[in-house]
This record gives structure tokens, C-alpha cells and sequence, in this order.
């Protein structure tokens, strides 16, 4: 039940992209395509997800034990840019077509603070490694959640008539901000 | 002197990071919610970049291109981490309201990109200059918008009351949709006023 709660926290009450701001120049740079969007929701969530367990295991086996834990941010930035370094490594030479797919949006995740917030978080929550998990998994898919609605909303917002100085960025923003005046909605359901 | 003037301007209007060129977008939204977090963050972009194009052009010639990435990314988490620790010693209560979003100041696209852009190409002054005037647009940027979300959020500004108790706060502003509606208008009145800036040097015959 602790897990469930966890999840739905992180995915609707806590969405990372609608009330902590994190990750926003990839999901307004991205959200101009729907197809683009759900990649990109799925290689975060993965890489998120990856690179926290990665993360927790080099926290509390190495960071933790040497009272190293000021070098956390370092570590941790270095640690998740050169993982997805090796990924698109490996995921290039095993799976062409699934680099053709996915490859590009793993550049752009490689130094991005939805990647680097959530093992920061877990550390500094104290999870255990099965939460630090499902935390990961609820946060990506909170921000999938997130830019795949932006990006149908915007696929509709092409047809409409936009104030030509609110064009583009402007109204993206006012957009995202109607968006998380409805999650707003689920603030409260859930007392953490 | 006029050369280094032009340098640090550019950043502060044409080349806005947040209004211009969108960039760094999350601390802009989650930190400006008061004027005081708003300057904090600020402050501490204009430290981290002025910083590290200072020791991303003196070093340039040392590193080799191919691994210059990393190396420009270990250098801003070394800077990090050490206004990190200061803020963390001297003004704790700020270093809480900022959580966890100054670690994040790491991975600000607009300091990456003036170490690849600028000081990998120029000379430390110039760099430095540059370093300080995106540094101050930055700045600029999130004290307006932390003053307008803690004016309208709370009539007050800095945790001064300077609207009296006739005013009934909208509460919206201080939340994190208020602060997306709010950059959406900003950033088309800054393409009218440029717009505007453009139209007025093509009628002198400028442009």
C-alpha cells in the first residue's frame, strides 16, 4: 500500500513537470509532436529509472560508507551522463531499430534535471532501493503523462487562432499552466 | 572598454536566457514563487557562470576538445557544490526554501551552453564579461518575475507588505500554475517590445 501511495504521488499529486518544474525545456521542446512525445515519455522513464538504481547502489554502498555524501552532486551528474554515454553504445550496436527510434531523445536526456533530480531526491528522502524504484517509475510516468497531454492539446492548438505575440512559446506556457491548474486537482488526495 | 560593455549587454536584453532564448526554464518557475528565493537563485546562476567561463577559457587550451563536455560539466558540479556548501553554512533557512533545485543549477542549459559557445573560443576577459552579463539577464529576469508572483501572491515584495489589508492575495500566483500563465504573457510582451525596438530602428534606417 506504502508503494502504491508512492506511486500515485509521483505520478498525479507530485507530477514532476506540472508542480516541481522540473524538465521543462524538453517537454516544451518536444511536445510539438505526439509521436515525438511518447518516446520521449518512455526512453525517460527508462533512463530515470535505470540510472536511479545505478545511483542508489553508488550512494549508499560508496558515497554513504566514506562519508562522502558533499560530493553527491558531482557524482551523480557524472555518474547518470556518462550511463547514458554507454547506453546509446549498447542500444546502438544491439538494437539499430530501436536507436533509430530512441536514440536521438537519449542525447538530450544525458544532462537534464528530471534525470539528475530524481536519484537526488531518493537520497535525500532515504529510500530503500525497491522505493527508490518505484519512485523512478512513478515519476517517468508522470512526466509521460504530462508531455503526451501537452502535446495533444498542441496538436489541436495548430487549427485555433493565437494572438500573434503569444505565438509559439507564449501560449505553450499559459497552456502548461491551465494544465497544472486541473492537477492541482489532486493536491490533497494524498497527505504525505 | 566598449567591446566588453557590448558583451555584458547582450546578455542582459538581445540574448535574454529566459525570455530570448528559453533556456533554463525549471528554476525560473519553481523558485520564483517569493522576490528573496528569486535573488538567491540568481545570484547563484550569476556566480556558477561567471565562474566557469573563467575557468573554461583559461583552461582551453589545455583540454582537449574531445573530452571537453565532461570536463566543463565537472567543473560547474565543483562550483556547485561549493556555493552549495556556503549557502548550506551561512544562510540555511535560504539553502532549505531552495532544495533541491540549486544541485540543479548542474545541468542549467545556459551555462553549458556559454562554456561551448564563448569561453571555449575567447579570451579570459571577454569570457568573464559574458559569464556576467547572461549571469545579470538571468538575474534580471527572476527578480521581475519573483517580484510580480510575490506582489500579486502575497502584496508583498522582498516580505514586505506593501499592498494593505484591502488587498485579497491571488493565491494562484504563488502556485505553480500562476507562474506558468504569468512567463506565457512575459515572454509575448517581450516579442512585442522587440518587436517594437526592431520596427523603430528600421523606420531610422538602421536595420
Amino acid at each position: 500500500m506504502e508503494y502504491f501511495t508512492l506511486f500515485i504521488s509521483a505520478v498525479v499529486v507530485n507530477n514532476f513537470v506540472l508542480t516541481r518544474f522540473l524538465g521543462l525545456c524538453i517537454f516544451f521542446g518536444v511536445s510539438k509532436n505526439l509521436n515525438a512525445s511518447v518516446g520521449m515519455g518512455m526512453a525517460v522513464t527508462s533512463v530515470m529509472t535505470l540510472s536511479s538504481m545505478l545511483a542508489w547502489l553508488v550512494y549508499h554502498f560508496i558515497l554513504a560508507p566514506f562519508g562522502l555524501t558533499f560530493l553527491t552532486t558531482v557524482v551523480f551528474v557524472l555518474l547518470i551522463a556518462s550511463f547514458v554515454q554507454l547506453l546509446e553504445i549498447i542500444i546502438k550496436k544491439q538494437a539499430p531499430a530501436l536507436y533509430n527510434m530512441w536514440g536521438i531523445y537519449l542525447l538530450l536526456i544525458a544532462t537534464n534535471c528530471i534525470v539528475l533530480s530524481v536519484p537526488l531526491l531518493n537520497a535525500e528522502s532515504n529510500y530503500n532501493f525497491l522505493k527508490s524504484i518505484v519512485f523512478a517509475i512513478g515519476s517517468g510516468a508522470g512526466f509521460a503523462l504530462a508531455i503526451i497531454l501537452m502535446a495533444s492539446l498542441r496538436e489541436k492548438l495548430r487549427l485555433a487562432d493565437v494572438p500573434k505575440p503569444l505565438e509559439g512559446l507564449g501560449i505553450a506556457f499559459i497552456l502548461a499552466g491551465m494544465l497544472a491548474l486541473s492537477f492541482l486537482g489532486f493536491s490533497g488526495m494524498i497527505a504525505l | 572598454m566598449k567591446e566588453l560593455w557590448n558583451i555584458y549587454k547582450k546578455g542582459i536584453i538581445d540574448e535574454n536566457p529566459i525570455f530570448v532564448l528559453a533556456l533554463s526554464l525549471c528554476p525560473a518557475l519553481a523558485v520564483t514563487s517569493t522576490a528573496l528565493n528569486a535573488m538567491t537563485m540568481g545570484l547563484t546562476v550569476l556566480f556558477v557562470i561567471t565562474a566557469n567561463n573563467t575557468v573554461v577559457s583559461i583552461t582551453r587550451k589545455v583540454v582537449n576538445p574531445k573530452v571537453r563536455v565532461p570536463v566543463y560539466i565537472t567543473s560547474i558540479a565543483t562550483i556547485v557544490t561549493l556555493v552549495q556548501l556556503l549557502l548550506q553554512a551561512y544562510a540555511p533557512t535560504l539553502y532549505k526554501a531552495l532544495g533541491i533545485y540549486l544541485a540543479l543549477v548542474v545541468v542549467f542549459a545556459i551555462i553549458l551552453a556559454r562554456a561551448e559557445v564563448f569561453a571555449a573560443k575567447n579570451k579570459v576577459i571577454p569570457s568573464f564579461f559574458d559569464g556576467l552579463g547572461m549571469g545579470s539577464g538571468f538575474l534580471v529576469a527572476m527578480l521581475s518575475i519573483g517580484i510580480i508572483r510575490e506582489l500579486f501572491g502575497m502584496g508583498s515584495i522582498f516580505g514586505i507588505k506593501v499592498l494593505g489589508a484591502w488587498y485579497n492575495p491571488a493565491l494562484i500566483m504563488i502556485l505553480p500554475a500562476g507562474g506558468f500563465i504569468l512567463i506565457g504573457y512575459m515572454v509575448g510582451g517581450v516579442k512585442v517590445w522587440n518587436a517594437y525596438r526592431e520596427k523603430v530602428r528600421v523606420k531610422r534606417g538602421e536595420a
